[in-house]
C-alpha cells in the first residue's frame, strides 16, 4: 500500500505538471496577444509595447512558461489584468461559496440516489422500479439550468419561500442566511446528478444481484440482507465510487451554469466575467486551481476504490489493463 | 428455412421491446428533424423582426406568442431545432473522427507512447465538456463555428479513449495473429477486423455523446457563449424568457420542453442500438 502511496502521487504531481503545460499553451498557442486586453482599440506600437512588456508576453514562450510555474509554486497566481488585483485571494473568497454548494449538492444527489438505485434494481420488474428508471432517464436530458429556472419560478416567484439567487454580504456570518441562499441552487445540482447516479448505482446492483456468489451464499442459508451486507454492498460500491469521483469533479466544475443562473458569486461567475474580459491570468488561475481539485478527487477515489476492492492493488492509475 | 423455430418464437417478444425502445426514439427525433428541415424553406416571421407587440400570449397571427422585444417564438423555436442539430451533429463528426483516429493510433502506438497519450486524455476528460467549450470560446468569437469545435474537441478525448480500449481488446485476439500469420498488412487488418468489430459500441457512445452535445449547446447559450443572434438558440431563449416566466411561460417552457425531447429521443435511439450491438448487455436495461 504504501509503495502504491508513492506512485500514485508520484502520478499526481506529473498530472499536474502537464495539465499546467497545457492550459498555458492552450491560452498562449491560439490566437490574439494577452496584451490586447489591456489596450484601447487605437492604441500606437509604443504603448502595445509597453503591454506586452508589462505582462510578460514579449518573453520567449519557455521563459512565460517558467516564470509562470516558478510562481505557481509559492501559490502566487498572478494579477487580474482588469482589477490589477491578486488573483489567489479572490480565488479563495469565491471558493468560499462554490465549495459549500458542490459538497452539499454531492451529498444530497447519493443520499438521494443510492436508495432510489437500489429500489429500482431490487424492483427492477414491478412497475414502480420501471417508474423509477423512466424518471432517471428523463433526469438525464433535463438541462440543469431549466431545472433552476423553474425552481425559482414556483419557490421564490410563487410561493415567495425561498431567494432567487444572490448570496450574503458577508458570506457566512450567518450561516442560516447563508444556506437559505444556497437551498434552490443545491436542490437544482443534486436533482440532475441523483438521474445519473441512480442510473450507475441501478445497474451495479443488478450486476450484484445476478450473480453467482449472492446465489450460493444465500443456497448456503443466509438471508437476503446478510448476503447484501457481506458481499453484495462491497461489490456493487466498487463502479459506484470510481463514478462518485468523477461526478464530484463535474459537480464542482458544472456549479459554473447553475451559479450563473441563481447569481451566486462562486468561481463560476468569476470565470465567465474572466472570459469575456478576456483576463487570462483570472482564466488561466481558476481552471489550475479546478484542475488541481479534479486530480485530487481522481487520486481520493482511486484510494477509496483499492480499500474495497483488493483485486486493483496491483495496477498504477485504477484502471486495470 | 421459413418455419419457426422454438428459438424463433421466444425470441420475438424481445425482439419487439427492444424496436419499441428504437422507434420511440426515432418519433421524438424525427419530429425535430422535420422541424428543423422545415425552418431551411420556410419560417413563419423573420428571426429578427421585432414588428410584433411584446410578450404576445399564443394565438393568432402569432402562433406561440412573442418574446419581450415582440420577435415570434415559434420561428425562434424552429430555428432553434436546427442550430441544436447542427452543433449537435457536427461537434459529434468532429469528435469522432478526431477521436476515432487518435484512439487508433493510441491501440497501435509503442507502450511509452500509449502511457502519455492515456495521460494526456485522463487529464482532458477530468474537465467537463462545458468547461473546455468555454476556453475556446475564450479565445475565439463565440459563433456557431467556436460551438461545434468547442464541443467536438472536448468530445474527442472522450471517443479516444474508448475507442483506445476497444482497439486493445480486439488486438488481443488470436485471429488478428492469425490474419498476421498470414500475411495482411496492418492498414487492412483496420478496415478488415478492427473498425468492424468496434463501430457498434461506438455508434451507441457516439449517440449518447450527441445527446450530451446537444445539451452542452443549450448551456453555452444560456450563459451567452453560443451562436449570437439572429441564430436563435434555445438556450438563449431560455435566457431571454427568465426575467419575464410569470406574464409569459410559453417562451420559457417550451423550449426546454424541445430540448429534453430531443435529448431523451436520442439517448432512446442509443439505448435501442445498444441492445442490437449487445446482446449480454440486455438484462441491466
Amino acid at each position: 500500500m504504501a509503495t502504491y502511496l508513492l506512485r500514485r502521487a508520484a502520478f499526481l504531481v506529473i498530472s499536474l505538471f502537464l495539465a499546467s503545460v497545457l492550459l498555458f499553451l492552450l491560452l498562449r498557442l491560439l490566437p490574439g496577444d494577452p496584451a490586447n486586453s489591456l489596450l484601447s482599440i487605437g492604441a500606437t506600437p509604443e504603448q502595445i509595447a509597453a503591454a506586452r512588456h508589462q505582462i510578460g508576453s514579449d518573453l520567449p514562450l519557455l521563459e512565460q512558461f517558467v516564470s509562470w510555474l516558478g510562481r505557481l509554486v509559492t501559490f502566487d497566481l498572478g494579477t487580474s489584468f482588469v482589477s490589477t488585483l491578486p488573483v489567489g485571494p479572490e480565488i479563495a473568497s469565491r471558493l468560499a461559496v462554490t465549495v459549500p454548494l458542490t459538497l452539499l449538492s454531492f451529498l444530497l444527489a447519493v443520499v438521494v440516489a443510492v436508495p432510489i438505485g437500489f429500489i429500482a434494481a431490487y424492483r427492477s420488474n414491478s412497475w414502480y422500479g420501471s417508474l423509477l428508471s423512466g424518471l432517471s432517464q428523463l433526469g438525464i436530458a433535463v438541462p440543469a439550468f431549466w431545472v433552476g429556472m423553474l425552481l425559482i419560478t414556483v419557490f421564490s416567484l410563487r410561493l415567495r419561500v425561498l431567494p432567487a439567487g444572490g448570496f450574503p454580504r458577508d458570506d457566512w456570518a450567518d450561516p442560516a442566511d447563508a444556506l437559505t441562499s444556497l437551498a434552490l441552487p443545491v436542490v437544482t445540482i443534486a436533482l440532475v446528478m441523483s438521474a445519473s447516479l441512480i442510473r450507475y448505482v441501478r445497474s451495479a446492483t443488478l450486476d450484484v444481484l445476478g450473480s453467482d456468489y449472492l446465489r450460493t451464499f444465500r443456497a448456503l442459508g443466509s438471508s437476503f440482507t446478510g448476503a447484501m451486507w457481506r458481499h453484495g454492498l462491497r461489490n456493487a460500491a466498487v463502479p459506484v465510487v470510481s463514478i462518485l469521483g468523477i461526478e464530484l469533479a463535474t459537480t464542482f466544475l458544472g456549479a459554473v451554469v447553475v451559479e450563473s443562473v441563481f447569481a451566486l458569486p462562486g468561481l463560476g461567475s468569476m470565470l465567465i466575467k474572466g472570459i469575456a474580459q478576456h483576463d487570462y491570468p483570472v482564466i488561466q488561475g481558476i481552471l489550475f486551481v479546478s484542475t488541481f481539485a479534479v486530480l485530487v478527487i481522481g487520486f481520493v477515489a482511486d484510494l477509496v476504490q483499492r480499500l474495497i476492492d483488493p483485486r486493483l492493488r496491483g495496477t498504477v492509475s485504477g484502471n486495470a489493463r | 428455412m421459413t418455419a419457426v423455430t422454438e428459438a424463433d418464437a421466444l425470441r420475438t417478444p424481445r425482439r419487439s421491446r427492444r424496436s419499441t425502445t428504437l422507434a420511440i426514439g426515432c418519433v421524438l427525433v424525427g419530429m425535430i428533424v422535420a422541424v428543423a428541415v422545415v425552418s431551411f424553406f420556410w419560417v413563419p416571421y423573420d428571426p429578427a423582426d421585432t414588428s410584433g407587440d411584446r410578450l404576445m400570449p399564443p394565438g393568432l397571427p402569432h402562433l406561440f406568442g412573442t418574446d419581450k422585444l415582440g420577435r415570434d417564438l415559434l420561428t425562434q423555436l424552429m430555428i432553434g431545432a436546427r442550430i441544436a442539430l447542427t452543433v449537435g451533429v457536427g461537434s459529434v463528426a468532429l469528435g469522432g473522427l478526431l477521436g476515432v483516429a487518435g484512439g487508433l493510433a493510441a491501440g497501435f502506438a509503442t507502450r511509452w507512447l500509449d502511457d502519455t497519450i492515456s495521460a494526456l486524455l485522463d487529464i482532458l476528460i477530468a474537465f467537463p465538456t462545458l468547461l473546455l467549450a468555454m476556453l475556446v470560446v475564450a479565445v475565439r468569437q463565440a459563433s456557431l463555428g467556436s460551438a461545434i469545435l468547442a464541443i467536438g474537441l472536448a468530445m474527442s478525448a472522450i471517443v479516444a479513449r474508448l475507442t483506445r480500449v476497444l482497439v486493445k481488446r480486439v488486438l488481443s485476439q488470436d485471429f488478428i495473429t492469425a490474419s498476421r500469420t498470414s500475411g495482411t498488412s496492418w492498414p487492412r487488418v483496420v478496415t478488415e477486423h478492427v473498425l468492424p468489430n468496434i463501430w457498434p459500441t461506438l455508434l451507441v457512445n457516439l449517440a449518447l455523446q450527441l445527446g450530451l452535445a446537444v445539451l452542452a449547446e443549450a448551456s453555452l447559450s444560456y450563459l451567452g457563449l453560443g451562436p449570437p443572434p439572429p441564430n436563435a438558440s434555445w438556450g438563449s431563449m431560455l435566457q431571454e424568457a427568465q426575467a419575464t416566466v410569470l406574464t409569459s411561460p410559453v417562451g420559457a417552457i417550451a423550449p426546454g420542453v424541445l430540448l429534453v425531447v430531443l435529448v431523451i429521443g436520442v439517448n432512446l435511439i442509443a439505448d435501442g442500438l445498444r441492445d442490437v450491438a449487445d446482446p449480454t448487455r440486455r438484462r441491466t436495461r
